[in-house]
């Protein structure tokens, strides 16, 4: 386990030093979903359904943004073979960074929500379980977008690939994480979504940082 | 089996040996029918015209680069057994230094110190005559102080298998000589370097390993 605090504390620190990194996806976020008023009118109410959709496009949008960085920068000054060499699993070398990753940008987002909120007219009970839908949802895209960064290391415009592969890996968290609010709207519960939520975590979380790790180890090839 | 350069198997191993590896980059053989082996105390010195297969030779050793044939063993066992503790015991340093711009000189070996379970980044700093530039931060070392940091990163954990890559590269004279110095207190601990290098290094209990008498265009003209 040192593995993954060692990466992470690493990575965490790369982060604080230059956070225009972070900060620009969590600009791109808010600037692109108060973009959409503009575009569909400020009818509270024609937001006030789209706010939960809109949100979550825009995370997913915003996590597409950063996951370029998630390996390349690594690739391209020679740490990736280190890490590979490092003693101690890849896959937990993996999760390390895909931890940083989340705590980089997924997190920012999540605290940005209530700001969004209020712009989009998001009705009042719908933010709880949508902060919670979130919450759940983000990681998820961490941690398939870490597939989709270590698959994408080596090729010319990765980001665009790396946009290709996953996207539509994440329309279950998209469907799922725009039901958990909107079923809160409709007093229905919120729950089972969130559930399914929780296992498309647990899902990723064994799964993507074994199939990232051996993405990394053809690219160190 | 009368190729050239070929050596049957060795039976009382210990140390690195290799038999027969092959090493293919895209549709080009590169190399084939490569054997060595390595005893505690020697140094492999790896020369060679460009593109004959130095630096794949040397990844391939730490494995990071596939075997396209043959075996690599440790003390008679085959590595691919166990590769985690094939990377326990080595340290490898690569064409790039893999040094992070916007951290210090000391924290660079720290980030690297802890993923390894190491220490004594001070000693280490010392050892490459970068005592001084401790706490500068890495964008503004030059190019022979960067190789000199990544170079550092060989005494922050003791492993009993170097393999370097042109580690003369862009360092002057002074370095140049801390560095043999360096290689040869390694030997005398009974430890094992392969290196490729254009410069000659002077390593008491050193063996050359001339690439170009593996190469398979060498060996049909």
């Amino acid at each position: 386990m040192s593995i993954f605090f060692a990466v992470l504390r690493r990575d965490l620190m790369l982060a604080l030093r230059s956070p225009a990194e972070s900060l620009m996806t969590v600009g791109f976020f808010v600037i692109a979903a108060t973009l959409v008023p503009f575009g569909v009118g400020p009818e509270p109410e024609t937001l006030a359904r789209i706010a939960a959709g809109l949100v979550w496009v825009m995370a997913l949008l915003a996590a597409l943004l950063s996951l370029d960085r998630l390996f390349q920068a690594d690739y391209e000054d020679g740490s990736l073979d280190l890490l590979l060499l490092s003693p101690g699993q890849t896959e937990i070398m993996v999760l390390g960074k895909v931890a940083a990753h989340w705590l980089t940008t997924g997190l920012p987002l999540i605290i940005s929500v209530p700001l969004l909120a209020v712009f989009l007219h998001l009705p009042l009970e719908a933010l709880p379980a949508l902060l919670a839908a979130m919450l759940l949802g983000t990681p998820v895209l961490s941690l398939l977008g870490a597939v989709g960064a270590a698959l994408a290391l080596g090729a010319r415009r990765g980001g665009a690939l790396t946009s290709l592969l996953v996207l539509p890996l994440f329309i279950p968290v998209l469907i799922f994480g725009v039901a958990a609010p909107e079923a809160a709207v409709a007093d229905l519960a919120a729950r089972p979504h969130l559930l399914i939520l929780a296992g498309l975590f647990f899902g990723a979380l064994v799964l993507s940082p074994w199939a990232a790790a051996a993405a990394l180890r053809l690219a160190a090839e | 089996m009368s190729a050239p350069g070929f050596a049957p198997p060795t039976t009382s191993s210990t140390g690195l040996a290799a038999e027969a590896l092959a090493c293919l980059r895209g549709e080009r053989l590169v190399f084939e029918r490569l054997s060595f082996s390595l005893a505690p105390g020697e140094a492999l010195v790896l020369s060679g015209p460009n593109g004959s297969g130095k630096s794949s030779l040397l990844r391939q050793l730490a494995g990071l680069g596939p075997l396209h044939d043959g075996r690599l063993l440790w003390n008679g066992t085959p590595v691919d057994t166990d590769p985690e503790a094939h990377r326990a015991r080595l340290a490898y340093v690569g064409h790039q230094d893999a040094v992070k711009s916007v951290l210090t000189a000391r924290e660079n070996l720290t980030a690297w110190a802890s993923l390894g379970g190491g220490g004594g980044e001070d000693e280490a700093l010392a050892t490459m005559g970068l005592g001084a530039l401790a706490d500068v931060p890495a964008r503004f070392l030059s190019a022979g102080q960067r190789r000199r940091l990544g170079l550092a990163r060989l005494f922050l954990r003791p492993v009993p298998l170097w393999l370097l890559d042109e580690p003369t590269l862009g360092l002057d004279a002074a370095a140049q000589a801390g560095l043999k110095a360096a290689l040869a207190r390694h030997l005398e601990q009974r430890g094992m370097i392969a290196l490729a290098t254009h410069v000659p290094l002077s390593l008491a209990r050193s063996q050359e390993l001339d690439l170009a008498r593996f190469s398979p265009v060498r060996a049909a003209a």
